[in-house]
């Protein structure tokens, strides 16, 4: 069973929409002791990154989560929740993250190097360039996943870029460590690609958990 | 590298599509769900349902139309029509839309377009802009109430100002096209979608793969709805992707 966690940001409906047409069980909830149960994890969001630092130590869900991930629990963020994992975000100042990954939130430039601009948000669909194979990735086909965002991670931890797209820069799409896991894009949207994304991750959360 | 989309508009009216009658293959040709699941196996990118109820019964029909659909399809689907306030947009997007669309409610109160984004985030809120050329402005001007009542503002001026405010897409249909099948309205197009840093939607005018060629590549738009050129399946969402590709525009 997958607990989605509720924090207060963003759209938790639609990866547990998502998680019914797999058929996989899911609940959701703010609650360290009820979320315990289950055997891995989802940190949705959108919005953010300070408001969803804040709301995340506010409920004590921050601590939760890197003691969970720690102890060897399967945990995919997504959209803002993959941003959560990484050290730091540069939006709306300098905010601290979960640090269960090497690498900073940084905005998408929004100009070439070139000085042509283009459009910010990242908003749409994008193919995957895949670079590592992982759980997440097993039989999953070359493809369009559909993303909106703002902001990107900048890493050098190239070992735990297991997917990127190309938007101007190189956007880290899907990124993986040990049990640790996180899509830039929206699985739950993705259509068939993204739905075997999900599947291979709630089959990794049975393995696993 | 992304993608242009396509996306078709379904109009619903006391949760039933209306124009979708001549689907005569599917079993219930006027089903937003069945439709919504066609639409979705020919390779739309994305839905836009257009909620036209006249009651408020058909307006809570509709939260039930998004629930289902939301429960069968995985791919991002928008819903607009008569949502006038923060609880309506909860009320939407708690079902299961990706993002809702505001038209005459955010000109006549443009802070709901902040209240939607700083409860949502700005990527849930669309703001729709009903587009006609007016001489004397020499420009083009906003049109409210399903396009019968014209406004004080000027679309390329409204369009910033919405944006501003915290619309995270523009879906802009030039009345001036809308039904005509003679293409999108590029110079419309064109110029909203150089003026904000946000994706336009080009919609109103689509009859075959050459108008989407032109809203993207001259008109710059980001998207293209089309509505009746589906729904009366004078081509499809596949053969303008095939069409398009073949000149070089890139498509899902």
């Amino acid at each position: 069973m997958i607990g989605i966690i509720d924090y207060g940001m963003g759209n938790l409906y639609s990866v547990s929409k998502a998680l019914e047409r797999l058929n996989y069980e899911y609940f959701i909830s703010e609650d360290t002791t009820e979320l315990k149960k289950a055997k891995g994890y989802i940190l949705p969001g959108v919005g953010a990154f300070k408001d969803a630092m804040d709301q995340l130590h506010k409920t004590g869900l921050a601590r939760f989560i890197q003691e969970e991930a720690a102890n060897g629990k399967p945990l995919l963020g997504i959209c803002l929740g993959m941003q959560l994992l990484f050290e730091e975000s540069d939006e709306n100042g300098l905010t601290k993250g979960l640090g269960l990954l090497k690498g900073r939130v940084e905005r998408i430039p929004g100009v070439t190097n070139t000085g042509e601009t283009y459009k910010v948000p990242h908003m749409g669909w994008n193919s995957l360039t895949f670079h590592h194979s992982s759980p997440l990735l097993e039989g999953v086909d070359n493809g369009h996943v559909y993303f909106v965002h703002s902001y990107y991670v900048n890493t050098s931890d190239q070992d735990a870029v297991l997917a990127t797209s190309s938007y101007d820069v190189q956007v880290p799409a899907v990124v993986g460590r040990n049990n640790v896991f996180g899509t830039q894009f929206h699985p739950e949207k993705s259509s068939s690609l993204g739905m075997s994304m999900l599947q291979n991750y709630a089959n990794f959360v049975e393995e696993r958990g | 590298m992304i993608t242009k989309r396509i996306i078709p508009c379904l109009d619903v009216k006391e949760g039933r599509v209306v124009k979708g009658v001549q689907f005569v293959e599917l079993r219930d040709a006027g089903d937003p769900v069945e439709l919504a699941k066609f639409y979705d196996e020919e390779g739309a990118d994305e839905l836009v349902f257009l909620d036209i109820s006249a009651s408020h019964e058909g307006r809570k029909t509709m939260v039930h139309v998004v629930e289902e659909v939301a429960s069968q399809l995985a791919i991002p689907f928008t819903v607009g029509g008569g949502i006038n306030s923060l609880a309506d947009m909860k009320r939407i997007l708690r079902a299961g839309a990706d993002k809702v669309s505001l038209n005459t409610a955010a000109v006549l109160n443009p802070e709901l377009i902040t209240e939607g984004a700083d409860f949502f985030g700005t990527q849930c809120m669309v703001v729709a802009i009903d587009a006609k050329y007016d001489e004397e402005l020499g420009s083009w001007r906003v049109y409210t109430h399903g396009g019968r009542q014209a406004t004080e503002w000027e679309v390329i001026a409204w369009a910033k100002e919405a944006v501003k405010r915290g619309a995270g897409e523009i879906l802009l249909t030039s009345m001036d096209r809308d039904g005509e099948k003679s293409g999108f309205d590029v110079p419309l197009t064109k110029a909203v979608s150089e003026a904000v840093t946000v994706p336009v939607i080009a919609s109103g005018g689509a009859g075959n793969g050459q108008h989407f060629v032109d809203a993207y590549i001259e008109g710059k738009a980001d998207a293209a709805l089309a509505a009746s050129i589906f729904h009366y399946k004078e081509t499809s969402v596949k053969e303008i992707k095939n069409d398009i590709r073949k000149q070089g525009v890139e498509v899902r």
